[in-house]
C-alpha cells in the first residue's frame, strides 16, 4: 500500500523553493540608484510596446502565437493571483527539459481551467529558460467569439494531432489536459479522483515525436470554485458542456466568480522516456494504453500524496 | 523537357497574362497561345510580346480544336478565379470555373500531343473553420465541405483534375494550392479589402492570414510549367501575419463588426462595388488559414522569395497607402513623453 510510505512532513525540495521565495523579496538598492529610475524605464518600454501594437511590428508563428502580446499584456495580470491569491508552490520544475519538445501532462480541476493558466504561468516565471507552454484546447475555446482569438494569441492551439505533433517536433514545451470537460467540470465530491483520460491521443503524439511526456499533478485547483450541481437545461440553452453551480454562483451573481484561495502546489514528475520503443511504436494500441495508464496512475499517486502532506486547504 | 506550345488560359487577369508574357520572353518556348474570353488590357497585351491570343471560352467545346490544331502540349489553367466580375457576377464566376475546367480537361484528354498539366488552385479547398488544425498539409482535406462559393469551386476543380490524372496517367499533372496573393500590382479582393480606409473585420475573430507575393506566384507557375513536377503542392509565403497586425501594418483602421451584422454590412460593401465577400472568404476572414510549404521547398525545389509579412509590406509601399497616423507622429510623441518624463527625474 501506497499509504504505509514514511511521508516527510518537511520535503527538502519544498522547503527550499519556501526560501528561494524569501530571498528574492530582498529589494536590489543597485537598480535605485542607476541613471534612469525604474519608473521611467517601465515607462519607456510601455510606450515602444504602444508603438510595436500601432504599427503591428511584431511577430507571430504559424499557430497564432504573438509573444509580444502575452509577455506584456496577457500574463502580467496572472502574477497577483499566482504568488498572492494561490500562492502556487512548484516541485520540481528542473524536470521540464531546458529546451526541446516536451509534453506536460497534468490533471485538470476548477470548474474554470485556472489550473492551466497558473502552470504555464508558472513555468513562464519561475523555470530558468522562462519557457512559454503551448496548450492544447478544446473545440469549443477557439468557437467562442473574443476567447479563441485570445487563447490563439496567447499560443495556445487546438487539441488535435497533427497540432501536437508539429508543436512538438519543433521543439515546443506542450501542455495537454486529457480530462477534458469531465475533469474541469466534475462535482466536488468527485475531487482528486482522475476522469478518463480520452484516447490516449497525446501518448501518440509524444511516441511519434520521441518527446519525454511529464505528468504534472495539480493540487488546490479542485477547491476554488467547489462544484455542488450542474444546471444540466442551462448548459444546453447556452451551449456549455455544464452549468456550474456552487455555494456562490449563481447566488450571489457575479461575486460567486471569485475563486476561493486555496494553497496551490504544481508538482512535475520524472520525465517518461518514449524514444525507447523505436519507429512504429505510435501504432501499437497495447503499448499506447499503457504509457496512457502509466501516466495517469502517477499523477494520481503524486494527488494522493500531495493531498496526505497538505494540512490546510488555504494555509497548504 | 522543355514544352514547345503552351497554351495559358485566364490571360486577361494579372496572373495568366504575365505568365504568357514570361513564357513569351523564353527562347526555348516555340509558341504561347493565351485564351480568354475578353481580351487583356493593353498594357497587358504589350508585356505578352509573341504571344497569340485567342478570344475563346473554355466553356465552348471549340477549345478542343484550338489546342489539337496548334498542337499544344503544355496546359496551364490559371483562370480558376476567386473574383467575381461584379455584383452578380458569381453565377458566371462558377460557370467558368467548373464548366470552363470540365471543358477544357475534356479537350486535353482527347488530344495525344499534351504531356503536361498546371492547375492554379487555391488553399481555400481546405475550408476554413474552428475544428481544422492550425496548419494544413497536402494530404488534409476540409473539415465541412464548403456548401457554396469559391471554395467549392476549387474542390469541384481538384476533383476533375484528379479524374483527368487519371484516365491519362501519361500526363504529368501539377496542382498548386496557392494561398491568397498580395502585391503592388495584383488585383484581388483582399488588395481591395486592405484599401479600404476604415477595414471591417468581424467582432471577437482574428484571422491567421497567409500570403503569397505575386511575383513568387508567377516564378512557381513557371517553375512548374517548365519542370517536370507532377504533384500537389501548397504555395504560400513563410509566416503569418494577423488579421488585425495587417491592418495596423497598412495603417488603416479596424471596425469590428458584430457577427451578426456582417451580413448587412457584406452586403453594403458588395452593393457599393467595394469588395465582394464570399460567404466562404468570411470564414476565412474569421479562422483563417495557413499550410505547410515543406514540400513546396524540398520536392518542387521553391522557397519563396517574400515571406507573408514582407509581400504584405511591398503591397502597402507599392500602392502608396497611406498610413491615416503617421509613424513619424507616433515616434515624436514617444521621444515628447519620455522627455517630459525625464524632467521629473
Amino acid at each position: 500500500m501506497a499509504g504505509a510510505r514514511v511521508i516527510p512532513l518537511h520535503d527538502p525540495e519544498r522547503d527550499a523553493a519556501r526560501r528561494s521565495r524569501h530571498v528574492e523579496v530582498v529589494p536590489e538598492p543597485a537598480q535605485q540608484q542607476s541613471e534612469t529610475p525604474d519608473w521611467e524605464r517601465r515607462l519607456a518600454d510601455l510606450l515602444s510596446f504602444a508603438r510595436r501594437r500601432i504599427a503591428g511590428d511584431y511577430q507571430i508563428d504559424e499557430f497564432g502565437f504573438d509573444r509580444d502580446l502575452t509577455e506584456n499584456v496577457l500574463m502580467p495580470p496572472l502574477k497577483p493571483l499566482y504568488e498572492k491569491w494561490f500562492r502556487v508552490e512548484t516541485i520540481g520544475l528542473s524536470n521540464i527539459p531546458m529546451a526541446g519538445g516536451a509534453l506536460i501532462v497534468a490533471n485538470h480541476s476548477g470548474t474554470l481551467p485556472l489550473d492551466a493558466l497558473m502552470t504555464s504561468y508558472g513555468i513562464a516565471s519561475e523555470h530558468p529558460a522562462q519557457r512559454h507552454m503551448r496548450m492544447l484546447g478544446a473545440d469549443l475555446v477557439f468557437r467562442t467569439p473574443l476567447l479563441g482569438a485570445l487563447a490563439r494569441k496567447s499560443g495556445q492551439t487546438l487539441a488535435c494531432n497533427p497540432d501536437a505533433e508539429r508543436l512538438l517536433s519543433s521543439g515546443e514545451l506542450v501542455g495537454v489536459w486529457p480530462e477534458g470537460f469531465k475533469g474541469i467540470g466534475k462535482p466536488f465530491k468527485d475531487r482528486y479522483k482522475l476522469q478518463r483520460f480520452g484516447r490516449g491521443g497525446f501518448v501518440s503524439a509524444a511516441l511519434k515525436t520521441g518527446v519525454p511526456i511529464i505528468p504534472c499533478s495539480i493540487v488546490g485547483a479542485e477547491e476554488i470554485y467547489p462544484m455542488i450541481g450542474d444546471i444540466k437545461a442551462l448548459a444546453r440553452l447556452f451551449g456549455f458542456p455544464y452549468f456550474p453551480v456552487t455555494p456562490f454562483f449563481p447566488l450571489f451573481g457575479p461575486l460567486g466568480a471569485i475563486p476561493l484561495p486555496s494553497k496551490w502546489y504544481i508538482e512535475f514528475g520524472e520525465p517518461i522516456r518514449t524514444d525507447v520503443f523505436g519507429e512504429n511504436a505510435a501504432d501499437d494500441p497495447m503499448l499506447v494504453f499503457n504509457l496512457t495508464d502509466q501516466v495517469r496512475e502517477t499523477i494520481q499517486q503524486t494527488l494522493y500524496r500531495l493531498l496526505t502532506q497538505r494540512r490546510n486547504v488555504f494555509l497548504g | 523537357m522543355t514544352p514547345k506550345v503552351i497554351l495559358v488560359t485566364g490571360v486577361s487577369r494579372f496572373l495568366g497574362g504575365h505568365l504568357a508574357a514570361r513564357f513569351a520572353a523564353n527562347p526555348d518556348v516555340e509558341r504561347v497561345l493565351g485564351v480568354d474570353t475578353e481580351p487583356p488590357p493593353r498594357d497587358l497585351l504589350r508585356r505578352m510580346g509573341r504571344a497569340e491570343f485567342v478570344r475563346a471560352d473554355i466553356r465552348n467545346p471549340l477549345i478542343a480544336k484550338v489546342i489539337s490544331t496548334a498542337n499544344v502540349d503544355t496546359v496551364v489553367h490559371a483562370s480558376v478565379t476567386a473574383n467575381p466580375a461584379g455584383p452578380t457576377g458569381r453565377t458566371a464566376m462558377k460557370e467558368m470555373n467548373v464548366i470552363g475546367t470540365m471543358q477544357l480537361l475534356a479537350a486535353c484528354q482527347k488530344s495525344p500531343k499534351v504531356r503536361k498539366l498546371v492547375v492554379k488552385s487555391t488553399s481555400a479547398v481546405y475550408g476554413s473553420s474552428s475544428r481544422d488544425p492550425a496548419v494544413f498539409t497536402e494530404d488534409m482535406g476540409p473539415k465541412d465541405l464548403p456548401s457554396s462559393g469559391y471554395a467549392k469551386d476549387a474542390v469541384e476543380v481538384e476533383g476533375y483534375v484528379r479524374g483527368f490524372g487519371r484516365r491519362r496517367p501519361d500526363v504529368n499533372v501539377t496542382t498548386l494550392r496557392f494561398t491568397n496573393f498580395i502585391g503592388p500590382r495584383i488585383d484581388t479582393v483582399l488588395t481591395r479589402y486592405f484599401a479600404l480606409p476604415v477595414v471591417p473585420t468581424v467582432l471577437g475573430y482574428d484571422a491567421r492570414v497567409q500570403l503569397l507575393h505575386s511575383e513568387d506566384a508567377l516564378a512557381v507557375l513557371e517553375r512548374a510549367t517548365l519542370h517536370d513536377l507532377p504533384g500537389v503542392f501548397n504555395v504560400g509565403g513563410d509566416g503569418v501575419l494577423l488579421l488585425s497586425q495587417a491592418i495596423r501594418r497598412a495603417g488603416r483602421l479596424n471596425l469590428p463588426v458584430p457577427s451578426m451584422a456582417v451580413p448587412t454590412v457584406g452586403g453594403f460593401f458588395r452593393s457599393a462595388r467595394l469588395v465582394d465577400f464570399s460567404p466562404d472568404q468570411m470564414r476565412f476572414l474569421n479562422w483563417g488559414r495557413v499550410v505547410d510549404t515543406t514540400l513546396l521547398k524540398k520536392e518542387f525545389g521553391f522557397t519563396p522569395r517574400w515571406t507573408t509579412q514582407q509581400a504584405f509590406d511591398d503591397y502597402v509601399n507599392g500602392r502608396g497607402l497611406k498610413p491615416l497616423i503617421d509613424p513619424e507622429t507616433i515616434e515624436a510623441a514617444e521621444r515628447g513623453i519620455l522627455a517630459v518624463a525625464a524632467r521629473f527625474r
